[in-house]
């Protein structure tokens, strides 16, 4: 993931409610392209009213173009609601599935790492590893970083899904002095 | 009540009050032009798919109703893409029904198959494929809905031939469920006392009046604001006649072709109230030398309008007719500033450019060559005020646009975001279906007119008595123009024979009546002789000077302040 440059967050989450109907991946991510923005993850499925799927996107682009970019996919018939989060205001996982090169002398160490992530080894072969780790992004990038060393034989990212962080404080209770009917 | 597909299809068009579609068949769509026999909506059968779409056009422009256009799968469907664009970036409500290989041929690369709604998604505002015969009506509705409402614009239905075949029950649904398209029509109050505000203490204000106007049916609110606040208006090129050409506060076209006195009135204006426009870059020139001490209110239906070209000061989202009301009664209730600025010294300076530049070509040219000003000056005067006027493409697109004298709404038919060469003549034919009672003159160009001249024969055919004037340069004009200002006059490619094809015989084998002018004075007794002919369509060749080019200009990229205007100033240009 490309870092924040500038005072200005580049990196941004878009969770876009639509109509679970046909083609509307092709209408959502043809908007992007379109307009020349690349997008950087993106993750769908439907959610708990089967009317709606959620799309998560992530995109890497200055805060005044995406502008124009979320209201022209409200244009969308099938769009029903887009929420910008604020990287730093959300909750942000994914999940990655890779498989590494573990050779005997080298297993141990491999075994060691994914616990140290809270990672899974989910098959085993007799020279290679399939983990599963999911966790924020920045989790994942380390751990694929550290991986490399030992040797990556496939890996897989499933793209971000993000919801705002809650609340910390009980809000304070309102003054409901002055509120008509 | 069974019906088919097919049937449940015509039987939709009918409750939408379809009274007349424009089409061609063809093997997929073959089963809906059978219930077409019994139909009340009249069907018009054209000669090239491109002519339906343009046809359907020209109807919406001159009747505000939506147009319907209806081919085949195919090649048919990619026949009507241009057309489609064309609407999309004009906002013109189109609904287009294009056939579609049986469902178990799509995606097998099945004859005649091709991805109709993966082509359009980009240039419709929405796109349905049907698979199932019983979503037909709500599909129907739904696509009527979405075309007219909002931001209009062009929605296709893409029907697979056995869904066409397949037997459903019949019924009209009571509404649509679209929770994701919810248009905002009126004004934020806060937004609309603020624009108040800042239109009572402008001091150089301005009304750039857009295409959104005729759309939302606004012309009488844009004239009661006028009449209110006394703020002189430009019409940009798709608002012609969305205010009328003779009211004084009417300053005409602003952009690269405007007159020096729109453009000039925004550049120095200190308020720009903009109401269904998007600040095109025809119009702005360079965008950061566009009106540098404006601030801008900007009213739209679109939000993604608002901000996209030039950030407001103060954006309102809604129908711009109704905002327009809005406006008009929150500056009647506006109590300040004390005192009210004077506009005075504005007003003179905008009449002093107006007598300064007035729009201006050679009356006298030593030659006696016929100038396309003469000539479309000379239609003007010969004809009702209320003639609904159509222009292809090009130099005698914006010589029309700058010398008629527009006084209604939806007199004016033309293609101004997609520029489409080739426009004039169906949608000239789809705005006299549409308005009979009216004299529908198109304007063309040599090279536009070779585009999609053939459509003459489906006018003839049909009887639909259009005018076409050709302003006959011998030259894909435009273009020329730039190779003669921009390319040191090396003519590349531009270069159309005068007399290819015999334009006079061409009209006459399209069944027409076909005139040629030569020399200034035919002009008059041609159009005279034309405007009488009311059992068919006309053609003129007018052959005219082919040197002859649009000023004022402001070079592409360009700033507005450097705006050329016509040599005939005697000022060599500036
Ligand atoms: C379909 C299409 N092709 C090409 C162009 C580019 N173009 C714009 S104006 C023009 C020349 C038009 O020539 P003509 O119809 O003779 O009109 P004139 O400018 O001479 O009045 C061309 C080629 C276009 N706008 N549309």
């Amino acid at each position: 993931m490309a870092p924040a440059k500038g005072n200005q967050p580049r990196h941004h989450i878009l969770s876009v409610t639509v109509e679970n109907r046909a083609g509307v991946l092709a209408r959502v991510a043809g908007l992007f392209s379109r307009r020349g923005y690349n997008i950087y993850s993106l993750a769908v499925a439907p959610t708990d009213d089967e009317r709606f799927s959620r799309i998560t996107i992530v995109v890497d682009v200055e805060s005044s173009p995406l502008e124009q970019v979320t209201k022209q996919l409200f244009k969308l018939i099938n769009v029903v609601k887009i929420s910008e989060l604020d990287p730093a205001e959300a909750t942000e996982r994914e999940l990655v599935l890779a498989t590494v090169r573990a050779e005997p002398k080298s297993r141990g160490e491999v075994i060691e790492l994914v616990q140290v992530f809270e990672g899974r080894i989910v098959d085993v072969g007799y020279d290679q590893l399939t983990v599963m780790l999911a966790g924020a992004p920045s989790k994942l990038d380390d751990f694929e970083d550290l991986m490399r060393s030992y040797g990556i034989v496939e890996l897989q990212r499933t793209g971000r899904v993000a919801l705002p962080k809650l609340e910390r404080q009980a809000p304070r209770l309102r003054s409901v002095s002055g509120a008509v009917g | 009540m069974k019906l088919t597909g097919a049937q449940a299809l015509i039987k939709s068009l009918e409750m939408e009050q379809v009274e007349v579609m424009f089409g061609l068949p063809g093997g997929a769509i073959l089963p809906v032009y059978d219930p077409i026999i019994e139909s009340t909506i009249r069907h018009i059968l054209v000669r090239h798919e491109q002519g339906a779409g343009h046809m359907a056009e020209g109807y919406a422009h001159a009747t505000g109703r939506p147009g319907v256009a209806m081919v085949t799968s195919g090649p048919a469907a990619t026949n009507i893409v241009t057309p489609l664009c064309d609407a999309y970036m004009d906002s013109i409500p189109l609904v287009c029904v294009t056939g579609q290989v049986a469902r178990s041929a799509i995606g097998t690369d099945a004859f005649q198959e091709c991805d109709t709604t993966g082509i359009t998604m980009a240039v419709t505002k929405h796109n349905w494929l049907v698979t199932d015969a019983q979503d037909i009506p709500q599909v129907v509705a739904e696509a009527f809905h979405v075309a007219t409402t909002g931001r209009p614009g062009p929605v296709l239905i893409d029907l697979p031939k056995d869904v066409s075949n397949a037997t459903m029950d019949w019924y009209w649904p009571n509404g649509v469920d679209l929770p994701g398209y919810k248009p905002t029509t009126r004004g934020h109050p806060r937004m609309i006392r603020e624009a108040a505000r800042l239109i009572a203490s402008a001091q150089r204000p301005v009304i750039y009046a857009g295409g959104g106007i005729l759309k939302a049916r606004a012309a009488e609110a844009l004239r009661a604001l006028v009449d209110d606040t006394g703020i002189p208006v430009v019409t940009t090129l798709m608002a012609r006649g969305a205010f009328p050409d003779d009211h004084p506060m009417c300053l005409g076209m602003p952009g690269m072709h405007g007159n020096y006195t729109a453009v000039t009135a925004m550049q120095k204006a200190d308020l720009l109230i903009a109401l269904g426009s998007r600040f095109d870059d025809r119009v702005t020139g360079k965008v950061s030398a566009f009106a540098p001490e404006a601030k801008v209110v900007h009213v739209d239906i679109d939000p993604a309008e608002l901000g996209k070209v030039r950030r407001p000061d103060v954006p309102i989202v809604g129908d711009c007719r109704l905002v327009i009301e809005e406006l008009v009664a929150a500056v009647r209730q506006q109590t300040e500033p004390e005192p009210v600025p004077d506009r005075g010294p504005w007003i003179d300076q905008i009449r002093q450019w107006q007598r300064q530049y007035p729009l201006a070509y050679d009356r006298n040219p030593p030659d006696g060559v016929l100038k396309p000003q003469f000539v479309v000056e000379s239609l003007r005067d010969a004809t009702p005020d209320d003639t609904i006027v159509v222009a292809g493409v090009g130099q005698h697109q914006m010589w029309t646009s700058q010398y008629w004298r527009f006084n209604h709404p939806y007199t004016w038919v033309n293609s101004g975001g997609l520029g489409t060469m080739g426009f004039a003549v169906p949608a000239a034919i789809g705005a006299k279906v549409g308005r009979p009672d009216r004299t529908v003159w198109a304007v063309d160009g040599d090279g536009c007119f070779q585009m999609t001249a053939q459509e003459l024969v489906t006018a003839s055919a049909e009887r639909i008595p259009v005018k076409i004037a050709i302003l006959n340069n011998a030259y894909l004009g435009m273009v020329r123009q730039w190779q003669e200002m921009f390319y040191d006059e090396r003519y590349s490619e531009v270069y159309l024979s005068p007399d290819l094809p015999d334009y006079v015989k061409w009209a006459d084998a399209m069944g027409c009546v076909g005139l040629r002018v030569e020399a200034p004075e035919e002009v008059g007794p041609a159009i005279d002789k034309a405007n009488e002919i009311d059992d068919r369509p006309v053609v003129i060749d007018f052959r005219t000077d082919s040197s002859e080019k649009v000023f004022p200009m402001v070079p592409a990229g360009g700033s507005n302040d450097d705006i050329v205007v016509d040599p005939a100033h005697g000022e060599g240009g500036r």
